[in-house]
């Protein structure tokens, strides 16, 4: 093998546990069966992203992407596995290593709305860090938070303005700048254009693009719309239910998905083209992160579902060159 | 009771602010009739979800409205006293909003807000809203209903959040939703779920919905017309057929030239040149102007919504009169 990746993923799990809220106690506390709920939001996950490239991150509302995108980021720490930087796990990075990994890897939040502080200004969120971190002097700071605001298209006129000023397009254009602003080398995206209408969203998407051939940026790009995904990313990876059920080069993937699931995601894209579409509704039942079926987490909505699915969770496990499912079907 | 469930007319809502009076919606009119969708797009901050807190009457100081109506049923409700906009929200007119947050309390369980929410408006026992509220989750798929229940809102992904904002909407079965960016937390098979569950609604109990979205491809599969905004206006507004595949106005155009589908893998996507214009200092005329391939010196009066064809309205003095090139 060549060079380290840039960032690996080995074998990975997020679990948040709930703890049973008073009422719970006190029930349990007469004999209640109350337990603590236990959610795998990330279950064994393994992944590597190469310098410079674009992962595409796709899946379920609520199968764990945010999740792991905040473990990418150093948000969240792993109940198990390891994320390697730079070929080092970043659990023993000390103090100096551990702030300069952490400040090269910058996330997109999904919500703008919750993650600006509403009490500073436009000026200040966007400043602060490069600041701090000495990416610009006090002099120069005004004309290089001007300067980002201008490349995500927000007008610089608006900087001495508080987040709740800002339509929800113009906030999630504030939370690109921030992230921006501190010159990563991995951002994660996390539905960064999604509060965007599509002519500023190409317009981002393209700095993306532009960032990445000047400065070699490389980025995991978690995204619902197939359409960003499919122009955008080298490489998808697909979720469900906390697992990753596939992965492929972006082409081979939509020319011919491997897993049902993906299947069932790219027969439900709306099309430019389709008028009054009568939409339709999930087939099967939609399982629970809290209480995931036995065996392939998607048995209860697969059109293929055998009598094994029912017991046997699949591995994932490579299908063709490049490409990785994990299904029995592909035994 | 009339067929038209909305008719918004001219209406203004401006912010006054320190530095200045922003004109975030600044002469709209739309209607939609019962069980029909109107699809609103258009730029970002060019004011759709301030028209929807307007007719939701939600617009806090320094916003005010300052000029049009807004007919719900007939009735103009611009200015009704708090308590009987209160009795309309929630139960004959719901908002779905794009910040779930919104909706939902942070510190009280869901179970909790699902029950006083249907109680607020129907006199019935706390079982009875456990049961439709359980009910209402289920509907927009959020799976295990009953353990849900039990939890708070930062315990739920974005998009299930918004899944919850979507079943307290459509407990009461309004006239009226106003959703605003709905689905774009949901993954395309969850999203189609809750767009079946939607014109399940539309059909059966003539629900009027105005669908604020940026996903022209949702619009094009759910809506009956569409409205295109652009700095607090309406630019172009008719059936989906015609607005879609003969866009009139340089705006639509240059919109829906920029969706990704519509454009070659890894080459840069089609971008409207230049940046939205500041709502604080809009220079006279058509505020499109200082983007526009056609702008010329007739541009510099604002040009009147005016009809081309059936129903297909459009604010331009230089209309694009041909089919879009595929
Ligand atoms: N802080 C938390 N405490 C408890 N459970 C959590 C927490 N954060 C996330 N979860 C749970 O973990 C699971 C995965 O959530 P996550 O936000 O990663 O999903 P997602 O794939 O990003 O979904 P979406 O597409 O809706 O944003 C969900 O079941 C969620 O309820
Ligand atoms: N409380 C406020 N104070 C001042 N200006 C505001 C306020 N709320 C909204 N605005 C401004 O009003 C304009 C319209 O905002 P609105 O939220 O309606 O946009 P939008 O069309 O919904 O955009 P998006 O698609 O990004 O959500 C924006 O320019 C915004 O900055
Ligand atoms: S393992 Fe079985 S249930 Fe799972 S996706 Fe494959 S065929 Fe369907
Ligand atoms: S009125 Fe003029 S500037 Fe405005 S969209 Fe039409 S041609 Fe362009
Ligand atoms: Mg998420
Ligand atoms: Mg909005």
């Amino acid at each position: 093998m060549s060079a380290a990746p840039l960032l690996a993923l080995e074998h990975v799990s997020k679990r948040f546990v709930r703890a049973p809220d008073l009422a719970g106690k006190i029930a349990k506390v007469l004999g209640a069966d109350v337990r603590t709920e236990i959610v795998r939001a990330v279950d064994d996950v393994s992944l590597t992203v190469a310098k410079g490239e674009v992962v595409g991150l796709v899946g379920e509302s609520g199968c764990g992407k945010s999740t792991l995108g905040r473990v990418v980021a150093h948000i969240h720490k792993p109940t198990e596995g390891r994320v390697l930087w730079r070929g080092r796990d970043t659990a023993g990075l000390s103090g100096a290593e551990a702030r300069d990994a952490a400040l090269k890897i910058q996330m997109i939040f999904q919500d703008p709305f919750a993650s600006l502080n509403p009490r500073m200004k436009v000026a200040e969120i966007i400043g602060e860090a490069p600041y701090v971190h000495g990416l610009a002097d006090r002099r120069g700071l005004d004309a290089y938070v001007a300067d980002v605001m201008r490349r995500v298209g927000l007008d610089p006129s608006y900087r001495q303005r508080y987040p709740h000023q800002f339509s929800g397009g113009q906030r999630q254009r504030i939370g690109i700048a921030r992230a921006l602003a501190v010159q990563p080398e991995f951002v994660v995206c996390d539905e960064a254009v999604a509060a965007l209408d599509v002519s500023i969203q190409a317009q981002v998407l393209n700095l993306f693009m532009e960032l990445r051939r000047e400065l070699d940026l490389t980025y995991l790009f978690i995204s619902h719309d197939l359409g960003v995904v499919e122009h955008l990313s080298d490489r998808v990876v697909i979720m469900y239910l906390g697992r990753v059920v596939e992965t492929a080069p972006t082409e081979a993937l939509f020319a011919e998905p491997a897993h049902p699931y993906t299947r069932g995601l790219l027969s439900a894209v709306p099309r430019l083209t389709s008028r009054k579409t009568a939409f339709r509704s999930v087939e099967g039942e939609i399982p629970s992160p809290l209480n995931p079926p036995p065996g392939c987490h998607f048995h209860p909505r697969c059109p293929h579902a055998m009598e094994r699915c029912r017991i046997e969770a699949p591995v994932l496990k490579e299908v063709a060159p490049g490409r990785t499912a994990a299904c029995h079907l592909h035994d | 009771m009339s067929a038209e469930t909305l008719r918004v007319e001219g209406l203004q809502t401006h912010f006054f602010t320190r530095a200045g009076v922003l004109k975030a919606v600044d002469g709209v009119s739309v209607a939609v009739g019962r069980g029909r969708v109107l699809g609103l797009v258009g730029e970002s901050g060019s004011g759709k979800s301030v028209t929807g807190f307007s007719i939701m009457g939600l617009v806090d100081p320094p916003g005010r409205i300052v000029g049009g109506r807004i007919l719900f049923q007939g009735r103009d409700i611009v200015g009704l006293p708090e308590g009987e906009m209160r009795r309309l929200r929630g139960s004959r007119i719901a908002m779905i909003f794009q910040d779930p947050m919104m909706t939902l309390n942070p510190v009280l369980r869901i179970d909790t807000q699902m029950i006083e929410a249907v109680r607020a408006h129907d006199d019935v026992s706390k079982a009875e809203a456990r049961a439709r509220s359980r009910d209402a989750l289920g509907r927009v798929g959020i799976p295990s209903p009953d353990e849900r229940l039990k939890a708070y809102p930062h315990q739920f992904s974005g998009g299930m959040r918004q899944r919850v904002a979507i079943a307290i909407a459509l407990l009461h079965q309004p006239d009226l939703i106003i959703a605003d960016e709905p689905t774009t937390a949901l993954d395309v098979t969850i999203q189609g779920q809750i767009l079946a569950e939607v014109q399940t609604l539309a059909r059966e109990t003539g629900t009027a919905l105005v669908w604020i979205t940026h996903d022209l491809a949702v619009v094009a599969g759910l809506a009956d017309d569409i409205a295109v905004m652009y700095a607090g206006k309406v630019v172009e507004a008719g059936p989906v057929d015609r607005v879609l595949d003969r866009p009139i106005h340089p705006y639509t155009r240059g919109l829906i030239g920029s969706v990704p589908g519509r454009n070659r893998r890894g080459v840069p996507l089609a971008q409207i040149p230049g940046m939205t214009p500041s709502l604080l200092s809009l220079p006279p005329g058509c505020a499109f102007r200082g983007r526009c391939a056609r702008a010329d010196a007739a541009c510099a009066t604002m040009p009147e919504l005016s009809p081309f064809g059936l129903d297909h309205l459009a604010r331009c003095v230089h209309p694009h009169l041909e089919v879009m090139p595929g």
